[in-house]
């Protein structure tokens, strides 16, 4: 084998080292303003400053605006079917788990569609990190009432008003057993949106993060109130969560010491109806990752099968009664 | 009979006629069908399956069928809470589950009742009946027991009445326990089988249990085969075949997972449903020994689209389910059509539209397996006739599935699912199994859908792969995977998946026709009635009458030279367990007339004016009933008179 010298070797090193174009395919397509640019920009930065292979890394997504994401990321990506992102994502993980899982999913795409799939990926806790770009409202289909519409918004099916209160995804996320990272993030803050990016993927399990997220086209003056008050938003601070920086703290000053280790107090920030919470709810490293409960170490070789089966053969075989003497 | 036994009649059958039970030589038989029947819980079907390994062991041909109620506790005593086992014996290879049953073993008259209406037991049938009833406490039971009885003595059946609980209860303290195991005994003397491999097969169940419970059973089991040896007075004896090579006796469903497992799929993934889940159940106890999962998700959808992630990612992956499930799947297998992923989707048929009968047999899922999923999703389907089949089918599914990149679906039934068959065992081979995931770097400029203009064929990027990087997408797209709007692509990219169907095509084999390849009558079927059309067409040939028979078991592709064969008969028709309108219905004509599944492919595949008659009971189509159609068919048009 040839040693490297120091220069080839810092010479490689830079041939490896990707910036931030190397992660990005084509122009986004989506509205200008639109919060999944926003959500494109921290992903990019994040495997760009972690040094994801774009060959071992796998963006998922279901339909809907926020499901176009993976056409715009130079690595793999997987645009499936409405609602089904989560159990794609849990099926390749649960084949390589040498490739890192992200998913890309909607407020109407996880929360209707998709909903059984939301709840039963908490439980897994699979290491996959899920952003739901949360604007509301369905883009792609022209503006119709989505289970996080707040109530009386006017949509194109519910012209009078939406009927019923919104679904509160924290709250529901935080209320299944197993649950392991809840954050919430909001695209007009993109400083705490990667931090918050970051230390999702750096859970290990299913880390769940909600991105309040603006639609110009649809709903293009819901969010005023919390975008030109910033007291309406709450930042969550604490030695083991995110701490804000100093610039920060100037502009939001209404912060919250909140230890993620407390499940109960999480669920209580996650209920605020005046304030959007904005940081680490909740973070258990120690629930169990299914996909580590379910393979074994075993590798799966053919001397490893082809024995395996003819056990298995043995306990049905009717053996020739000669043979059987023999 | 002597006097003390007289004075002591419950201990003796108390047979109808008034005859006298006592030794008799063995009389010969050319096959017989046994069925023993309880309710829920008491045992029948262990009986039932041990007696159809002992036979298999003397060297019989067997087909066992699992008689089962569709609830899990249905009341004790029940007309539809019969559970229990069919097993057909036969002197040489048994294909099917055959005509009516000609001996019958009842735990109570009620449960004898359901079969008695199903019409399931052939005239004159012996019926073996538990005779506590008579003495019970409740008088309402007695009183019906003692009305069956009768009823049954009436209509002709040769019924015996046993005290099958009280000379149990001379051996163990809880008889209902260990029934079965008595009437296992009886039925070795009856059909004149070795004790020794009865002996042998309690070890293998209660082997793992404490020495007490195995000794326990084999003493019922002597106590079961003296007594048939003292009271009864018939004995058969079926010559048996020794085979010279080991065989497998298997359900369909175990069959699946044994072939699952050989195949070299790493995944299945499942949501529990009937009859489909015995085969999960089964894979889920031995897969992880070779490496595999079993996992088990929130839904269908969710289990069809986890089995799709991980096919994506490298590993083709099956996904094991039963006509509703089926239903739920089709979207999530259109995005698998689209986007060239390998799939295997074993759908167990039910009885259907809805939750129709969860666990009887039909074939009715044909054309959702060809045609579902919107649009044009081009898919293979194929379905086994044989327990045997449904091994080595997953087998040539998932290599399908690799090469084509397609979505292959394998149509097995209920009937195959609970029945039991001896085959070759299998000799492991390592061409069964997946190569590697290919993890090499793409070569520059490869595009992930660079589909051949012959075959529509494309090497598939998997993750992982360097340079190989792309997002996959249900939207229509170009070679590059991008998404594409514009119709010379759409259109273009519809012709590439079609073509993958016409490649597969012309790697098939032009299908066997039983019987002679010129005749006046062919008949056409796929998947399970296989061994009945076949028995039937012998019979009928062994007749002098020219029918021959065709069984498919790749429905889409259809392969080459089908049209060659129809044409060398004068009439065809299918034989198929899915509906079809009756032409003696009233305001049935041919311009309104359904057709099966197979006659509606094969009227249209081949422009020739092809017959279907077919039959809905939930259960498999005897070869009886085959005979009597193929023998209508010949007269109705003037072929025989």
């Amino acid at each position: 084998m040839n040693m490297m010298s120091a220069t080839e070797c810092l010479l490689q090193m830079c041939d490896e080292h990707l910036e931030l174009e190397d992660y990005a395919s084509g122009v986004p397509r989506w509205c200008t303003g639109c919060g999944d640019n926003a959500i494109l920009a921290a992903v990019q930065r994040l495997c760009r400053d972690e040094g994801l292979r774009p060959e071992k890394t796998v963006f998922v997504s279901g339909i809907g605006c926020s499901s176009r994401f993976p056409h715009y990321m130079k690595t793999y990506g997987f645009h499936g079917i409405h609602g089904r992102a989560l159990p794609i994502a849990e099926g390749i993980r649960m084949a390589r788990p040498d490739l890192k899982v992200f998913v890309n999913t909607g407020d109407g795409d996880c929360c209707s569609i998709g909903a059984a799939h939301w709840i039963h990926a908490i439980r897994y806790n699979m290491n996959i990190t899920v952003f739901l770009h949360d604007n509301q409202i369905y883009g792609l289909t022209k503006k119709q009432a989505s289970p996080t519409s707040p109530i009386g918004t006017r949509s194109n099916t519910t012209p009078r008003g939406s009927y019923l209160e919104a679904l509160n995804p924290l709250s529901v996320t935080l209320g299944v057993q197993n649950v392991s990272f809840v954050a919430q993030a909001v695209d007009w803050i993109p400083e705490v949106l990667f931090d918050i990016v970051k230390a999702a993927y750096q859970h290990k399990g299913l880390s769940f993060v909600r991105i309040v997220q603006r639609c110009p086209e649809w709903l293009p003056t819901s969010l005023d109130p919390w975008l030109h008050d910033p007291n309406k938003v709450l930042l969550l601070n604490h030695e083991n969560g995110l701490q804000s920086s100093a610039g920060l703290s100037r502009v939001y000053k209404n912060q919250l010491q909140h230890d993620p280790a407390n499940i109960d107090r999480a669920r209580e920030i996650a209920s605020s109806t005046d304030v959007v919470p904005v940081g680490i709810l909740y973070r258990n490293p120690e629930v169990p990752c299914y996909e580590d409960l379910r393979r074994s170490d075993t590798l799966h070789t053919p001397e490893l099968t082809r024995d395996g089966l003819n056990a298995e053969l043995d306990k049905y075989t009717v053996w020739p009664r000669e043979a059987r003497a023999a | 009979m002597n006097e003390t036994t007289l004075q002591k009649p419950l201990k003796k059958p108390r047979k109808s006629n008034g005859s006298v039970a006592g030794k008799k030589a063995a009389v010969t038989l050319k096959e017989h069908i046994v069925e023993i029947i309880s309710d829920s819980g008491e045992g029948a079907q262990k009986c039932g399956q041990s007696l159809g390994s002992i036979a298999a062991q003397m060297g019989n041909g067997i087909w066992t069928t699992e008689i089962i109620p569709a609830e899990i506790r249905p009341p004790a005593r029940s007309v539809a809470g019969a559970s229990g086992n069919r097993i057909r014996i036969g002197a040489g290879y048994i294909t099917n589950g055959g005509d009516e049953t000609d001996l019958v073993v009842a735990f109570n008259e009620q449960v004898l009742l359901g079969r008695v209406r199903a019409k399931e037991l052939k005239p004159g049938c012996i019926i073996l009946l538990e005779s506590m009833w008579r003495s019970h406490a409740d008088a309402k039971i007695v009183a019906s027991y003692i009305e069956t009885h009768s009823r049954l003595v009436a209509a002709g059946y040769r019924v015996y009445e046993i005290p099958m609980e009280q000379e149990c209860k001379t051996v163990v303290a809880d008889a209902r326990r260990g029934k079965n195991m008595f009437v296992l005994g009886m039925l070795c003397h009856i059909y004149s089988l070795e004790l020794k491999l009865a002996v042998d097969q309690i070890v293998l169940a209660f082997g793992k249990k404490d020495r007490s419970v195995v000794d326990a059973n084999i003493r019922l089991l002597e106590a079961g085969h003296a007594w048939a040896a003292a009271n009864l007075d018939f004995c058969y004896r079926i010559p048996a075949q020794r085979s010279t090579e080991p065989q497998i006796v298997v359900n369909g469903n175990t069959a699946l997972a044994l072939g699952v497992m050989a195949s070299g799929m790493e995944i299945c993934a499942m949501y529990p449903i009937t009859p489909a889940t015995s085969a999960s159940h089964y894979l889920s106890e031995v897969f992880e020994k070779v490496g595999g999962i079993v996992h088990q998700a929130e839904d269908e959808i969710a289990a069809c689209a986890f089995a799709i992630g991980a096919s994506y990612a490298g590993k083709c992956t099956v996904t094991i389910t039963s006509g509703p499930g089926y239903s739920l799947k089709q979207e999530a297998i259109g995005l698998a059509v689209m986007a060239e992923i390998p799939l295997v989707v074993v759908n167990v048929q039910r009885g259907g539209p809805s939750t129709g009968q969860p666990t009887k047999m039909e074939q009715g899922d044909l054309m959702t397996a060809i045609f579902g999923s919107h649009g044009d999703a081009p898919k293979v389907v194929m379905a086994p006739g044989t327990i045997e089949e449904c091994f080595y089918s997953i087998i040539t599914a998932r290599k399908i599935a690799e090469t084509f990149n397609m979505v292959v679906v394998v149509l097995t039934d209920a009937g195959l699912a609970t029945s039991q068959q001896p085959f070759p065992r299998p000799t492991f081979n390592e061409s069964w199994l997946a190569p590697p995931v290919d993890q090499s770097p793409v070569p520059p400029g490869a595009r992930p859908y660079d589909w051949d203009e012959n075959t529509g064929l494309a090497r598939r990027f998997i993750p992982g792969q360097p340079g190989g990087m792309h997002a996959l997408t249900g939207l229509a797209h170009d070679r590059d995977s991008h998404v594409a709007y514009d119709a010379e692509i759409n259109e273009q990219t519809l012709r590439f998946r079609s073509l993958k169907l016409a490649a597969l095509q012309k790697t098939l084999k032009a299908p066997r026709v039983f019987g002679d390849a010129k005749g006046d009558l062919l008949v056409i079927g796929w998947g399970s009635t296989k061994g009945a059309i076949e028995e039937a067409v012998e019979a009928m040939r062994a007749e002098g009458q020219k029918v021959s028979s065709l069984h498919l078991q790749f429905l889409q592709p259809l392969p080459p030279g089908i049209k060659e064969i129809l044409q060398g008969f004068g009439k065809l028709m299918t034989i198929e367990n899915n509906w079809s309108d009756q032409p003696e219905d009233r305001i049935i004509d041919e311009n309104n007339r359904r057709y099966s599944s197979l006659a509606i492919l094969l009227r249209s595949r081949y422009l020739l004016d092809i017959d279907c008659w077919s039959e809905v009971r939930g259960q498999p189509i005897k070869p009886s009933t085959i005979r009597r159609v193929m023998q209508r068919k010949l007269k109705q048009e003037g072929i025989q008179p």
